[in-house]
């Protein structure tokens, strides 16, 4: 290939990569002209769909639905039940067991029963109210501890680990145990979960579906459908937000929305109601973390025994996943010379839960750094020096999953960091703070994470891209990723437009569709832009040989020289606009379109083993906070934020910037006000934003400093960048030990029990314990 | 009497006609305009992504004020101009500053969000008297109304702060006289009703209109600022069938000073009052600060935060503990009670069929009189309360003379704590001893219950703690040692 790859060679010219360029819809945003299913121009005669469900059942089952009001409603078309589905009534994306629509067996508050289909959506979801239902309730188990005594489970425990364990704690002379609690998450995108089913002749289907995983929505529904999946094409240009929420859990109101159409023979959308999507759509996995230490006279860790017990809810959905990443992550940026970590799936009667933003890795980096802050207490040592000692390092590098860390930058970025927050010097403030003030505690916490960049499913690592150039020298740009907020169409463009030394606007951006670009992997695992980047760049290099080649055979130009930059394509002959190229390809008959293709390389996991290199590399990063806390009623005020974290070499400083924020408020939340509580009955109480709090802007500290590290990926990534959507989430494990810090500062050498999120109350309970306790 | 609406939409006077009586405004704009730009994120006015503005002719200027379109009726938009996120730019393409600095601040992300940050930035650009950038805390207060779940805020704020860095200057500052005009011609003062006598909504424009139409029609949904009945439309799915909105009597927003007291008309918003209450006491303009959302504020009514009874509302614990007296109205007569009364039980208040929530006394504190209020939420802003405290001491040489101590939360409705308030007489705020059983007494003034904002145990302990705060603060210790937020002196007067 002699187009020019080399990144020094052209460091002069103004490239489209490695820029701040605002997102490609920006303008479409604040004018309110993106448009995202729900505001499509909608096909004359389309219908609305409104799923029904028990209002008084989360266990149990139906003997009969009496739907007859439903049916006679005003402007209802139809009532869609388990008996109008004519292939497979599963949603499932795993092992199976969600139903599309559940026949007789509810196993959690909110399982779908019944679909109304009406002229109007008011009307539909007005006659859900009307069935009646006669059945016998059971009590649900809602607990993973209940789940656990009564041996409930999604799926088969899993755990791997290494040394001997037992003989460590048996000769240790220090060692603790502990417990922390996580609550799970609400996504809250803000455009709810919404699909609209378009029905064609032969039986088609072109479902729009606002989803993060389009040839899944593609599968279920041709499954359900009972047709093969070339008849359903599944289009998706936005998303109003997923965060994992739009992962496998989109699929049913596809399902529904195509089902409608195919019973009614009209285009059918289901747009769910807030309260509805709350109830009705996973979340992120509560845990339980059980772990026991031992470890020597400086601090270090000797051995780690670590238990997660998650609660699942009613299936398996993607818990399988979750919970690996969970143990995948349990030492985060630490090593455990000898370890033992166990992951338990437990089933209870609440909704299944699934891929939110960290996959599992948030809970097992929030049991580290609870193991961190335990360990400085019970030492008496600073917590940041407690962590440096136990980092991976030469000689102690290799994670408990056997892959050995060679990327390891986090003693740089920490002292860097350390640095320009003035950790030491703010430490000694917050503990003068502390010596007199009485009500009020600050805590100040600075934590790394280390984060595994792959999907853990191997054969996921892969993605297609579709590059059309035409004979004007624009470019049409289609791949299997999908946007949902994060910019990944933007950087995609950029690399295109660098491939071709384009200007950006002359790369059209285009809807993910499935008959574009076939068999895609999920835009998730923070893989969007290293997977489709790649392959977009692999189609941009097809096509940009075709054009070299041809250029070189009807110019004297030498292979080698030739260079696309700035619009225009030169060589030792001479130069030429790139339009000028295109059209003269097109005349000499040269295909200028391509489709492209990548596979992760390196990676290999044999999870019965447990061996292997899961991951490609390691994204890393640190933050620093600072928070004030009132003692008489658990409030707390998070006063400065410092971030630097690791992008590789970014595709678009300013996109990923706004990743790490968003993350580490998103965490900041799942850490603090979001909390999920279920009545004793199972029904969920918190099902809509007047009770679910996710931060605010006054939330987000006014001081809130974030810098990105300055360095490549060592792996070959796509101009050696790194993902980015995931890992900063777990930067706000900084805020929860803060907290934390700031109730240990009530009674010196005690342990706070403070659990995850951090409301008010829950802080109360961490400070009456202390206050209860001996010193 | 007029069987229409009539609203400014772009320049242009519509009038409506074939409106149903609890058809929102979202609706209208998605489904009949198709002016899809506003979103519906929750539909109970939370999340702020259906934020329009609305403007209304108030005090010789175009007012322009944000509005979760979500939850309020078209039928309440009568006389007023209507702005959208599609409006705001140029002809000609050129954005409006708010959106050419959310673009330059890569302020947006899933872009979801993003009409209703427009629009409440639009609205804070246009707030009356603003020059150059409001300071931070007036932003973040102005988008506690907008959840954004992308990009943590930081880069919207920083949008706010570069857009507002002039004064207003676009195309409603050039448009003002023309939209001045078309207000003033839509207020005719002629009543509004629209439909039939089974089926309506009606919108009365004098005092006499309203309490003939609420004794004709006495089981009516009187509809106010809309933040409440509105879910019962959108999220409790009601047949409401006949409305009556009182926002367009004039007497109903007075706010009168009468030296020692205020008098405000049960109509008049949590913003309208904000100043007023503010100047009677920093905490209290705190809690309104703190009372849902701007979009909240701008149409919510302190009349119908007491007239709908729920025993979370912020404002009735804080009225009670200053002594507020309520004001019924009944066609020409009247009645006055002790605030408290009003409050019988779990969804039950002293309200007669044709009666309706009229006006307010609130008296103002006398200097030997101090009052605190306190909210303990989940989140700071735009959170409904787990425990709400307020508490007006009267303190004559160092001794507590008299206690008005009112909580929400802690029971079925606002509810006064009578044991406690009994066992402070005498009490000394610089003396712990002295007060520990007043506090002890609040376990048997009230009997929480648990639920999704807090457990009965912890209400218990947080009210307990909040009265014991608010007498350490009479006895002396700065704010700055007791809260993390909405402090009472000024930042730099702080103790370190």
């Amino acid at each position: 290939m002699n187009a020019p790859e080399s990144e020094t060679s052209e460091a002069a010219v103004e490239r489209a990569v490695h820029r701040s360029t605002p997102h490609d819809s920006a303008v479409l945003h604040v004018t309110g002209r993106a448009v995202y299913i729900d505001d499509m121009v909608e096909p004359t005669g389309t219908l609305h769909l409104a799923p029904g469900f028990c209002p008084d059942m989360a266990r149990g089952r139906i003997r009969d639905i009496d739907l007859s009001r439903v049916r006679q409603a005003p402007g209802v078309v139809a009532v869609l039940t388990a008996a109008d589905i004519p292939g497979r009534n599963d949603w499932s994306t795993s092992i199976g067991g969600d139903p599309i629509i559940a026949e007789n067996e509810v196993e959690f508050w909110g399982e779908v029963l019944f679909c109304v289909v009406a002229e109007t959506r008011d009307a539909a979801r007005r006659a859900t109210r009307l069935a009646l239902f006669e059945g016998e309730a059971e009590p649900p188990v809602l607990t993973a501890e209940e789940a656990k005594a009564k041996g409930l489970r999604v799926l088969d425990d899993y755990g791997y680990g290494r040394g001997d364990v037992a003989r460590s704690f048996a000769s240790a002379q220090r060692r603790f145990d502990g417990v922390i609690r996580n609550g799970g998450q609400e996504h809250f995108y803000l455009e709810g979960q919404v699909a609209l089913a378009i029905p064609g002749e032969t039986g088609d289907m072109h479902v729009y579906s606002s989803t993060q995983h389009p040839s899944e929505v593609q599968h279920c529904v041709a499954h359900m459908l009972g047709v093969p999946n070339a008849m359903v094409t599944v289009e998706v240009r936005r998303m109003g937000g997923g965060f994992g929420g739009k992962e496998s859990q989109a699929s049913q109101w596809a399902c529904l929305a195509a089902l409608g159409a195919r019973v009614t023979g009209r285009p059918c959308k289901l747009r769910l109601d807030r309260d509805d999507d709350m109830v009705m759509t996973g979340k992120r996995h509560d845990m339980t973390t059980a772990f026991s230490v031992a470890y020597d006279s400086s601090g270090k860790i000797l051995a780690a025994d670590i238990d997660f017990m998650a609660r699942c809810g009613y299936s398996a959905d993607l818990s399988g996943g979750v919970n690996d990443r969970t143990l995948f992550h349990a030492d985060n940026a630490y090593f455990y010379p000898n370890v033992a970590l166990k992951s338990e799936r437990l089933k209870t009667n609440t909704v299944t839960n699934t891929a939110f933003r960290g996959f599992g890795g948030p809970q097992g980096i929030l049991a580290a750094e609870r193991i961190m802050d335990t360990l400085a207490i019970v030492t008496g040592i600073d917590p940041l020096e407690i962590r440096k000692r136990n980092f991976y390092g030469p000689g102690r590098d290799v994670t408990p999953y056997g892959q050995k860390v060679e990327d390891n930058i986090l003693p740089e970025l920490i002292a860097d960091l350390e640095r320009s927050c003035d950790y030491a010097k703010r430490r000694q403030e917050c503990r003068a703070f502390n010596s007199k003030n009485r009500i009020l505690r600050k805590g100040i916490a600075l934590t790394p994470i280390k984060f595994g960049i792959a999907f853990t499913l191997t054969h996921l690592n892969q993605a297609g891209a579709l590059v059309h150039v035409y004979a004007d020298g624009s470019v049409h740009l289609n791949h299997g990723g999908t946007e949902m907020g994060q910019g990944l169409n933007t950087k995609v463009a950029q690399v295109a437009a660098d491939a071709f030394g384009l200007p950006l606007e002359r790369v059209r951006i285009t809807a993910t569709n499935t008959s574009k670009v076939p068999n895609t992997s999920a835009t998730a695992a923070s893989s969007g832009s290293d997977l489709n980047g790649m392959a977009a760049l692999a189609a941009c290099n097809e096509i940009k040989e075709r054009m070299v080649a041809h250029l070189v055979s009807t110019t004297n130009a030498a292979p080698e020289s030739v260079v696309f930059a700035d619009g225009r394509v030169s060589h030792t002959g001479g130069s030429l606009s790139f339009a000028d190229l295109a059209k003269s390809c097109y005349e000499g008959r040269v295909q200028l379109s391509a489709a492209g293709f990548y596979s992760t390389p390196k990676i290999h996991w044999d999870r019965q083993k447990a061996e292997g290199r899961p991951f490609l590399y390691f994204a890393y990063g640190a933050a620093c906070a600072e928070v004030t806390i009132d003692t008489m009623t658990g409030e707390m005020k998070v006063d400065r934020v410092d971030i630097l974290h690791d992008c590789g070499r970014s595709l678009n400083p300013a996109i990923d910037i706004g990743q790490i924020e968003g993350a580490f408020v998103q965490g900041m939340g799942w850490l603090t006000t979001e909390e999920l509580v279920w009545d004793d009955k199972g029904r969920l109480a918190t099902h809509a934003p007047s009770t679910y709090k996710i931060p605010t802007a006054s939330d987000v500290p006014a001081i809130f400093n974030t810098r990105l590290w300055d360095g490549d990926n060592r792996e070959e990534t796509i101009h050696s960048s790194k993902a980015v959507g995931e890992p900063p989430l777990m930067l706000a494990c900084s805020v929860f030990s803060a907290i934390f810090d700031a109730v240990a500062s009530l009674k010196p050498g005690v342990v706070p029990p403070l659990d995850a999120p951090a409301t008010p109350e829950s802080i109360m309970r961490a400070v009456a314990f202390m206050r209860r306790s001996e010193a | 009497m007029r069987d229409s609406i009539r609203i400014v939409r772009r320049g242009r006077i519509v009038e409506i006609d074939d409106i149903k009586p609890t058809e929102t405004l979202l609706d209208y704009l998605r489904l009949r305009e198709r002016a899809t730009g506003t979103k519906e994120g929750c539909n109970e006015g939370d999340c702020g992504a259906c934020t329009v503005v609305i403007g209304e002719w108030q005090d010789g200027r175009v007012a322009y004020r944000p509005v979760n379109s979500c939850i309020q009726f078209l039928g309440a938009m009568d006389g007023k101009e209507i702005v959208t996120v599609e409006d705001i730019a140029w002809p000609d393409g050129r954005l409006h500053p708010v959106q050419q600095a959310i673009v330059d601040a890569h302020g947006a992300q899933c872009g979801f969000c993003t009409p209703g940050i427009v629009m409440s930035l639009f609205a804070l650009y246009h707030q009356e008297g603003r020059e150059g950038p409001p300071p931070r805390d007036e932003i973040v207060t102005a988008l506690a109304g907008n959840l954004c779940r992308c990009t943590g805020y930081r880069p919207i704020v920083d949008a706010a702060l570069a857009a507002m860095a002039e004064p207003p200057a676009d195309r409603f500052v050039e448009a003002m006289p023309q939209t001045a005009g078309l207000l003033q011609f839509l207020a005719d003062g002629q009543d509004v009703f629209i439909g039939s006598n089974s089926a309506f909504f009606a919108a009365p424009a004098s005092l006499s209109a309203l309490a003939q139409l609420v004794m004709k029609y006495p089981e009516a949904t009187l509809l106010a600022g809309g933040t409440d009945v509105g879910l019962r439309v959108t999220k409790g799915l009601r047949p409401i069938s006949q409305v009556i909105h009182v926002g367009r009597v004039a007497a109903l927003r007075q706010i009168e000073d009468v030296g020692d007291a205020l008098i405000l008309g049960a109509g008049v918003t949590y913003e309208d009052a904000a100043s007023a209450f503010a100047d009677l006491d920093p905490d209290l303009g705190e809690l309104i600060r703190r009372l849902g959302s701007r979009q909240v504020r701008a149409v919510g009514t302190i009349g119908g935060n007491i007239a709908n009874g729920s025993p979370i509302g912020d404002m009735p614990p804080a009225l009670i503990a200053l002594g507020a007296t309520l004001e019924l109205a009944h066609g020409e007569d009247g009645r006055a009670l002790p605030l408290e009364d009003y409050f019988i039980a779990y969804g039950k208040q002293d309200r007669q069929p044709g009666e309706f929530v009229a006006g307010l006394l609130v008296p103002k504190l006398m200097s030997n009189q101090v009052f605190r209020a306190y909210k303990i939420t989940k989140r700071f802003d735009e959170d409904i309360s787990a425990v709400m405290g307020a508490f007006r001491f009267t303190i004559d040489d160092g001794v507590i003379t008299e206690a008005r101590i009112a909580f929400g939360g802690m029971a079925a409705t606002p509810k006064r704590a009578l044991s406690a308030e009994a066992r402070l007489v005498g009490a000394q705020p610089g003396r712990a001893a002295s007060w520990g059983a007043a506090i002890e007494a609040l376990g048997e003034d009230y009997a929480p219950i648990s639920d999704m904002r807090a457990s009965a145990a912890y209400r218990m302990e947080t009210a307990k703690a909040l009265l014991a705060k608010a007498l350490v603060e009479c006895a002396g210790a700065p704010t700055s040692r007791t809260r993390v937020i909405g402090r009472r002196e000024a930042p730099e007067a702080e103790v370190a």
